[in-house]
């Protein structure tokens, strides 16, 4: 091969790969986004990534934001962390976005944070840990409760049912030892003693060893199962399979109809903390949440023909804090950070928002609910 | 203690019997074509996700399943014919590429007909638990296992009584000489395919009750079951079949009696040992190259 | 004459190094720095690979273990142990080659499919502890990795980190390329030919192995070290199943037993999915799809199958 040529092959290749992709108009305003849509985290970036499309579309066919039409950037991350850290590259240098909506997991996340941080753009993350916004990034913004929230919640709960000895298990992905962790450091503030702890792997396909285990172990009076994905579900078939008869919590990660599709009957009975969108049908005609909850799942159902679940709308949430700053306060990035973190009394499916300069999140306890899982549907468990 | 014992060996014996189906499906390929198939975990997850698809649209299970079933070795033949055949004499490595290639494929053909999310099938009777001296079974487990049971059994049938089978097993024995006894090589390459994708689906069709199925199942299930058929002996139907067994019983005892964060760790150290000690699986010939 | 050239030991660095050079000054942003910088990190990976698989005939799934044992050095030792960045480089490849001697001897005994999995058990352990090991690696989520410091500044641009993998990447090569010149490499061509007549003509075949494997091992941990210093985050990703996976699929795909192969197959593999992602559903089918053509249609890799039709057509 000669020299020019191997040149040109391999200059070619470079350049063409992404010079194909420019050409927007002008007068578009860029929103980026990095989901999981593909891999092991699918069941969260898919339905953020439908949501965001559905929503972005309906924003521009009513006339845009301050008469501008949106234009999303999608890129799949497919869970890993390092392509998350491209793409989120690709979004500032070459499709300059104004702000960024996404972020599918704390791993993802966590890789991304820099890369917005020194580019000054907003980004409101979709992944669930507390160490995203703890300690406070100038520019890093969430809308899913955290799972330190999770936590308190379920053991207010066990509280109150006077249960206070209880056994774990939990998955060994990110979100299951981010709970996991979680629930490890806030226990003993709640009086509630952990006796006994199990793992699985997030494509386990058999937990029986593991709960026969914690159902030998003597005087365990509930247990919690921090994970998402299909874990949960295998979870809680087995669980009843072998007859354990404490009650079993669940966590925010499988706030999903698709979960109680996948465990059947033996998801009744299971208590887990989640956000209003899950029993929107199911609120009081007073409650401030339940307009926005219920048209947001009807459209996501509608359209998508899937069950609704959380994860979607946390990125209905962001989109809409994120329209919200922008018709405050335009499209610089600057601007739009300074109106993200002003936003007050936003209603959104996880609950109202007020973010501040010290809680780039804006969710409190109340916004979570205690749900039961009974015949085959939500339930309000308070 | 006994009932303990007793519920990990089912679990163990109930996912090692399905890493042993996959295994089953590699041999067979394996030993027809010398291919070593790593999109054989994308069959077991076509029988599941079209079975699904199926029943959801109100076909009965037992014509939903023969639906999956032909679809998987519809794909089977595809892939040979597309992807492995024009290339038959290339290097191993690089007929595994290819094959890993078509995973991406088969893969990325079902996230868009069927969509990225987890679908699950009914138990085919009931999911009330049998009580057997103190551990409890879900029928499902029982259905796998008799399932395994069943295919082995016919995959030993079809071998050694039929002409098709025999004139496979020539074919892997020696493929010049059954070239010349009058095999239609090409014919026996497509079925092996074929038969393959069958087994890996029926295996995807008796264990999404249990396990659930979505568009990347089967990535983990290769890497079980090319690790079944190795720790077994490479190229026994037998062997791969225990090396699941084993590799699934090794699993679930290392979760209840030792770690479950590092069972998996325990049942790959298990698998280098064996290596180590067999360097040709448990059922192989030492150094076992193929002839 | 171009022939004459082309048989000297330094074409192909002199070549790989110029094209490294112009390309570099070329490239118009960051974004697309960052993107060649992953190309010459996973050549250097794929360059390890190629001598054990391409030039010694031996398979390893499990190569992403050590990419993960280099990753996780630079981000682990200094945060945790104090250790300065460069030192914790050198100690990552240094864990590196002494596993893979140790762990080489016994495995390297097996063939082909038994390697494989081998191998692959060996990656998968690595990635478990990495995943399990939360006190020390950050678990599933991963850590960040400080920066590194050079002569009190602090390297950080993509475009710095261009110029150090590049100059890497080069050195690595004309090592390999003086190893293959070399009686090791002479050797390594009988090994990859026929493993009894290697034997048989007095080769110590173990030893030979052994020492291609270590090589290919300390590539693959100073790639890792780079990416997480370049980078500046960390998750077990990096050591994972697929990614030995696609290590193979660069070699494979690019040409085993050439050199430059593996380094067109570093750039397809990383390029490609940055190409394709416009496609947005139809990434990975047309990723698949794109491996068998270029397979059936030239099974022995990129390189070796041009290099062969140009000399054809030449001479």
């Amino acid at each position: 091969m000669t020299l020019h040529k191997s040149l040109a092959i391999a200059a070619g290749l470079l350049m063409g790969a992404t010079s194909l992709f420019g050409g927007a108009q002008a007068q578009d305003i860029k929103v980026g986004a990095v989901l999981s849509v593909t891999g092991p985290g699918a069941f969260l970036g898919d339905p953020a990534d439908k949501t965001l499309r559905m929503y972005v579309d309906e924003i521009n066919a009513k006339g845009g934001v301050k008469g501008r039409k949106l234009q999303l950037v999608i890129y799949d991350d497919g869970g890993d962390a390092g392509k998350a850290r491209t793409f989120a590259t690709r979004l500032v240098e070459e499709d300059k976005i104004v702000a960024m909506v996404g972020g599918s997991s704390t791993g993802t996340t966590m890789a991304m944070v820099p890369i917005f941080e020194e580019a000054q753009i907003p980004f409101i993350s979709l992944g669930g840990a507390v160490v995203i916004i703890e300690p406070v990034k100038k520019f890093v913004f969430k809308t899913p409760h955290t799972d330190r929230m999770a936590c308190e919640k379920i053991f207010t709960d066990l509280k109150q049912r006077n249960l206070t000895r209880i056994a774990l298990i939990s998955g060994t992905d990110g979100f299951g030892k981010s709970m996991r962790d979680q629930c490890a450091a806030v226990n003993a503030k709640y009086g509630v003693e952990i006796l006994a702890e199990e793992t699985y792997g997030p494509r386990d396909t058999d937990m029986t060893p593991q709960l026969t285990n914690l159902k030998a172990k003597a005087g365990v009076q509930a247990v919690i199962n921090p994970g998402f994905g299909q874990g949960p579900a295998i979870v809680t078939r087995n669980f009843r399979q072998l007859g354990f008869a404490v009650p079993l919590y669940q966590s925010h990660g499988v706030a999903s109809k698709q979960y109680i599709d996948l465990a059947g009957d033996a998801a009744n009975g299971v208590r887990l903390p989640a956000a209003a969108l899950l029993v929107a049908d199911k609120l009081a005609a007073s409650d401030p949440q339940k307009a926005v909850a219920s048209a947001y799942a009807t459209k996501f159902q509608t359209i998508t023909k899937e069950p609704v679940s959380t994860f979607g709308g946390h990125a209905f949430d962001g989109l809409m804090i994120l329209v919200g700053a922008m018709e405050r306060g335009g499209f610089d990035p600057k601007v739009i950070r300074d109106e993200i973190e002003k936003t007050k009394g936003l209603i959104g499916t996880a609950g109202v928002f007020n973010m501040s300069a010290s809680d780039h999140m804006g969710l409190d306890l109340s916004a979570f609910k205690m749900l039961e899982i009974r015949n085959g549907d939500w339930a309000l468990a308070e | 203690m006994l009932a303990q014992f007793l519920q990990f060996a089912m679990s163990g014996l109930t996912v090692g019997a399905v890493y042993g189906i996959v295994a089953l499906g590699f041999t067979l390929i394996y030993n027809a074509s010398g291919v070593m198939n790593f999109a054989q975990g994308e069959f077991v997850m076509i029988g599941g996700m079209v079975t699904v698809s199926a029943v959801g649209a109100g076909v009965p299970l037992p014509l939903a399943a023969l639906i999956a079933v032909i679809v998987a070795a519809s794909v089977g033949v595809l892939l040979q014919r597309l992807a492995i055949e024009p290339v038959r004499d290339a290097p191993p490595v690089v007929l595994i590429i290819i094959t890993v290639g078509a995973a991406l494929v088969i893969r990325g053909v079902a996230q868009i007909v069927f969509g990225k999310q987890l679908h699950k099938l009914s138990d085919f009777s009931g999911d009330t638990p049998l009580a057997f001296l103190g551990a409890s079974i879900l029928p499902q487990a029982l259905w796998v296992l008799a399932g395994t049971v069943l295919i082995v059994t016919l995959v030993w049938l079809f071998l050694n009584l039929t002409m098709l089978g025999k004139a496979l097993i020539a074919t892997s024995a020696n493929r010049l000489a059954a070239k010349l006894v009058g095999i239609n090589i090409s014919f026996i390459l497509a079925l092996a395919f074929a038969l393959s994708a069958v087994i890996g689906a029926a295996a995807g069709i008796l264990v999404t009750p249990i396990t659930f199925t979505y568009a990347e199942v089967g990535t983990l299930l290769a890497l079980k079951g090319f690790a079944a058929l190795v720790l077994g002996g490479l190229g026994s139907p037998l062997g791969a079949v225990i090396g699941g067994l084993l590799l699934g019983l090794s699993e679930a005892f290392a979760a209840g009696y030792l770690s479950s964060t590092y069972k998996d760790a325990v049942a790959l150290l298990l698998m280098i040992a064996v290596l180590l000690l067999r360097p040709g699986g448990i059922l192989g010939h030492a150094g076992a190259e193929r002839v | 004459m171009m022939a004459r050239f082309r048989q000297n030991r330094w074409f192909e660095p002199a070549l790989i190094a110029l094209i490294i050079i112009i390309i570099g000054l070329v490239l118009p942003s960051t974004y697309y720095f960052r993107i060649a910088t992953l190309v010459l990190i996973a050549g250097l990976s794929a360059t390890g690979l190629n001598l054990l698989l391409g030039y010694a005939g031996q398979i390893s799934l499990g190569h992403a273990g050590f990419v993960g044992i280099g990753a996780y050095a630079v981000a682990v030792l200094p945060a945790k142990f104090a250790v300065p960045s460069l030192l914790a480089i050198f100690c990552g490849t240094l864990v590196s080659g002494v596993v893979a001697l140790i762990i080489g001897r016994p495995i390297l005994r097996l063939k082909d499919h038994f390697l494989a999995v081998a191998t692959l058990a060996f990656g998968i352990l690595i990635a478990m502890v990495l995943n399990n090991e939360q006190w020390l690696t950050g678990g599933p989520d991963g850590m960040a990795v400080s920066r590194i410091e050079l002569f009190g500044i602090r390297i950080r641009s993509a475009q710095s980190w261009y110029w150090i993998s590049g100059t890497v990447l080069v050195l690595a090569v004309v090592l390999a390329r003086n190893l293959l010149d070399s009686s090791t490499g002479r050797a390594l061509r009988a090994l990859h030919d026929s493993e009894v007549a290697a034997r048989s003509a007095g080769i110590d075949v173990a030893r030979i192995k052994s020492i291609v494997f270590v090589i290919s091992a300390v590539f693959a941990s100073l790639s890792g070290s780079l990416y997480a210093l370049f980078n500046g985050h960390v998750t077990p990703d990096i050591a994972s199943f697929l990614n030995s996976i696609e290590i193979v699929t660069m070699v494979v795909l690019g040409g085993m037993g050439s050199l430059s192969g593996g380094l067109v197959g570093a750039v397809i593999l990383v390029v490609l999915p940055q190409a394709l992602s416009f496609f947005h559903e139809y990434e990975h089918l047309l990723l698949g799809v794109l491996m068998i053509l270029i397979l059936v249609f030239m099974r022995a890799g990129i390189v070796p199958t041009l290099a062969a039709r140009w000399a054809r057509g030449r001479l």
